[in-house]
């Protein structure tokens, strides 16, 4: 597997009023093409700063950032994102904040008005995989925040990105919708096949959805350790009470606990 | 259906009305009670007797502070947004900008009345002009706060695609700056009118504020009264017209605050 996403020693500092603030430092990480990859790690360590810089939203201070062996100097024009909150436009129905990315990015902006509708039915068949069928003619004010979130995810899924950047997108949920959420966006990947980086606090979620499990260090942030996860696909909710999925849970948590000692 | 339910509703409705006849109705009394000199404060009957009598040179004079009203309220608005999205588009510019407009806001235009009769000479311009100056501060800076507050998630959800600025400002920025836009609308209609009322009682030769000072000058106290009372309707006409055009023009916004609220 070739790495599709390269980050090489790279160190950032936030330039403030009150003075720097180095928020990584050092973080080296890669990710294969196609591979479901975890972020954890403590509160404020630059998880966040680490999906701007993979996007290009903010270049790096020391090292290099390289997405599909191309260096990034720059938003990258590609990826999928979603935060912990939904963010929809409230002036637009549920279709049409799906289709946002659309008429932005390359080549579908050209296309858009033309194909309208075949757009819609995407938008459409999108939504009925994450059980919202029926909604795209609703508001966001008209849904709850499971729905919202849901809806979020398909706006960044939309284009078919071939990187898909989430930030605890679950975070504000209640556990029962977080976990059917868990397995919509299983079943997505397995279907569509992109590469993820997801960034999270639950190690459960973590674990359940990817192959690899990246720990960083308290601020200034890197990667002190990569666990591959390896439990068999398809995974079922089920095997978040078999024992090899919860030594991994109790590996990840006394890693986690080490590096906020130190 | 609830009875009691509807009767407050309706008592509610009615309200405005009942406290406006009150207010006339107690007027009267004191007037007749204390036998005030209807040349300090003349009671409401004959404050209409004189509206009645001056109808014509009340409406001719009323219809000129509307058109110059509504004329310098034109112009504030289309200013007033064109500003507003420069301002709001680079925060060099705000920067830069901000210090001048509020220092030109906290000039008292009455000051300013004398420099624009020199320049235009007595008559419409100058209250044209007044009414302008004084009612596009506030759509200035309500457009610019809509763009400023701007969920920084949204952006980077966008700019990952590839969008421009151009962009988020079509698909986002200018979107979300109606409902602030219309809620400025209603309280740069009342400084307009205050605008061309006071220039018109500096240097003018028609309108409300002319018709008052004229009126004033002549002792016809009624009349001024007639006038005071013409400058209310006015002026409650025309902010309930866009306090209505607000209600109208951005339902969803009251929703989505009311959803959030819940
Ligand atoms: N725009 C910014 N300017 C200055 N400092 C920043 C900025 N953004 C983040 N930081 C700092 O960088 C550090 C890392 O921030 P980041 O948001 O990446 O953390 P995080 O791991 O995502 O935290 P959390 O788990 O709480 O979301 C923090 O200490 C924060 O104070
Ligand atoms: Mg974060």
């Amino acid at each position: 597997m070739s790495a599709f996403v390269e980050i090489d020693g790279v160190s950032l500092t936030y330039r403030g009023a009150t003075g720097d603030v180095p928020a990584l430092a050092g973080t080296t990480l890669s990710v294969a093409r196609g591979e479901f990859a975890a972020v954890v790690g403590p509160s404020g360590c630059g998880k966040s700063t680490l999906m701007k810089l993979v996007t290009g939203l903010v270049p790096p201070t020391l090292g290099r950032v390289a997405l599909a062996g191309q260096a990034v100097d720059g938003p990258v024009k590609l990826a999928g994102m979603a935060f912990q909150n939904p963010s929809l436009l409230p002036w637009r129905n549920v279709r049409d904040n799906v289709l946002l990315p659309l008429e932005v990015v390359e080549p579908h902006r050209h296309r858009f008005r033309a194909e309208r509708r075949q757009y819609k039915a995407q938008a459409d068949e999108l939504l009925a995989t994450v059980g919202l069928a029926g909604f795209a003619e609703r508001f966001p004010w008209e849904l709850s925040g499971g729905m919202q979130q849901r809806v979020s995810l398909c706006r960044a899924l939309i284009h078919q990105p071939a990187l898909l950047m989430l930030d605890e997108p679950f975070a504000a949920l209640d556990a029962f919708t977080r976990e059917e959420l868990w397995c919509v966006l299983r079943d997505v990947w397995h279907k569509i096949g992109f590469t993820v980086i997801l960034v999270t606090h639950d190690l459960r979620e973590a674990t359940f959805l990817s192959d690899t499990v990246h720990v960083m260090s308290a601020r200034p942030g890197r990667i002190v350790t990569s666990r591959l996860v390896d439990l068999p696909r398809p995974r079922d909710l089920a095997i978040c009470y078999e024992p090899d999925f919860t030594a991994i849970v109790h590996e990840l948590r006394s890693r986690i606990a080490e590096v906020r000692q130190a | 259906m609830n009875k009691s339910a509807d009767r407050s509703e309706m008592l509610e409705r009615l309200s405005p009305l009942l406290f406006t006849a009150g207010m006339f109705l107690l007027w009267e009394a004191v007037c007749r009670l204390f036998k005030v000199d209807p040349f300090i404060l003349p009671a409401p009957s004959e404050v209409f007797a004189a509206m009645v009598q001056y109808w014509r040179p009340v409406l001719r004079h009323s219809y000129v502070t509307l058109w110059t009203t509504m004329a310098g309220f034109a112009i504030a608005v289309a200013f007033g947004i064109v500003l507003g999205l420069i301002v709001g588009w680079s925060r060099v510019i705000y920067r830069g900008l901000y210090p001048v407009m509020v220092g030109f806001n906290s000039v008292p235009k009455v000051a300013v009345v004398p420099v624009l009769v020199i320049w235009f000479g007595i008559g419409e311009v100058p209250a044209i002009l007044t009414a302008f100056l004084i009612s596009f501060f506030p759509i200035v800076v309500n457009v610019a706060t809509g763009l400023a507050t701007m969920e920084p998630e949204l952006e980077d959800v966008l700019r990952a695609l590839g969008a421009r600025k151009m962009d988020i400002m079509l698909k986002v920025g200018i979107p979300r700056t109606q409902p602030y836009l219309f809620a400025s609308l209603k309280v740069a209609i009342t400084l307009a009118f205050v605008g061309a009322v006071v220039s018109e009682t500096i240097a003018a030769n028609a309108g409300l504020g002319f018709l008052m000072t004229q009126a004033g000058s002549n002792f016809q106290m009624p009349l001024v009264f007639a006038g005071l009372m013409a400058l209310a309707i006015e002026g409650i006409a025309m902010y309930a017209l866009f306090a209505l055009i607000e209600k109208r023009m951005t339902r969803w916004a009251f929703r989505s605050s009311m959803s959030a609220a819940g």
